[in-house]
């Protein structure tokens, strides 16, 4: 009998830490999207208005959040890809921790690779 | 058991074996599961599309600024892109955070009041974001040097 949380199907393992992820991250994106319809907003008031909206996306310091807020769409896009598969293919329940690893292995993929290139648009001007 | 032992703001779970009850409520919260999984496959294809065509390709955030904004919505493709994305990320979040307010609250005044909340500020947003769309003019300075802008 197991005695320990580490025994049960769920709590504590990768299936516990993606949904608490995947919470985290929809959140995120949900408010970030709120400021972001905001600021294309301003299209409607000056050309001026707007231009000053997105500079502030160009410095340096908010460039690496948007790295952050990438990052945040990324996972939640491939964990919710994962979620869709255990719900609706039938092996999907049984491969579900070898895709949370598939989910991390692909978010690296495209994550590292957007790094580099956002930081040289950042920086390199 | 008796009802004096349920706690307060908390919801009565019926006895077992009480007589069935039809339902009356319809399937709200099924079609609801469903939406988040369609609108989720559509919104990978919008949104990451988003973040390569407007962070990756050509200069990236240095490019964006009011004349490349106007460059996508004179191209209808942009606009039902960008209205598609727009719906179905807000009706998505909205939905979304339905959930947790149902999951972490426990007092009905407090659901009520974030649900209240919620519903207001999403369709604020909706709304804002629908006419930015469909009323953008590239010409709205007098002054532009903007191709489309220019008469002659
Ligand atoms: C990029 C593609 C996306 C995919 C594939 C996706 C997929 C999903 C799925 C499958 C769920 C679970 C629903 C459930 O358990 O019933 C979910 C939840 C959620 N999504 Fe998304 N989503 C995407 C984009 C977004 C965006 C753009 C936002 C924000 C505007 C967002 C916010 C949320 C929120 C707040 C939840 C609730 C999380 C929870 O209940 O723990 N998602 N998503």
């Amino acid at each position: 009998m197991a005695s320990s949380p580490a025994g049960t199907l769920y709590r504590g393992r990768e299936g516990m830490w993606t949904w608490v992820a995947h919470r985290i991250t929809g959140v995120l994106i949900f408010f970030f999207l709120f400021a972001h319809v905001i600021d294309t907003a301003m299209v409607r008031v000056s050309p001026e208005a707007y231009n000053a909206a997105v500079e502030t996306y160009k410095n340096p310091i908010v460039g690496v959040m948007e790295i952050g807020l990438v990052a945040a769409v990324l996972f939640h896009a491939l964990n919710g890809i994962r979620i869709v598969l255990v719900d609706f293919w039938s092996d999907g329940p049984r491969y579900q921790r070898q895709m949370s690893y598939g989910v991390v292995g692909v978010f690296l993929l495209l994550l590292l690779p957007f790094i580099w290139r956002h930081l040289t648009n950042v920086f390199g001007h | 058991m008796t009802q004096s032992t349920q706690q307060p703001g908390t919801s009565q779970i019926a006895a077992p074996r009480s007589p069935y009850k039809a339902r009356k409520a319809g399937n709200f919260e099924l079609y609801s599961w469903l939406f988040m999984r369609g609108s989720g496959v559509l919104l990978v294809a919008l949104v990451l599309g988003h973040l390569f065509v407007n962070l990756v390709l050509g200069e990236g955030i240095q490019a964006i600024d009011f004349a490349f904004v106007a460059g996508k919505w004179a191209n209808p493709f942009w606009q039902v892109w960008d209205l598609a994305m727009l719906w179905l990320a807000m009706l998505h979040g909205t939905n979304g955070l339905r959930t947790i307010i149902a999951d972490y609250t426990t007092r009905a005044g407090t659901r009520f009041a974030l649900k209240t909340l919620l519903y207001f500020a999403s369709f604020v947003v909706i709304v804002l974001g629908t006419l930015v769309i469909f009323t953008f003019d590239p010409c709205i300075d007098p002054d532009s040097t903007l191709s489309v802008c220019q008469t002659n």
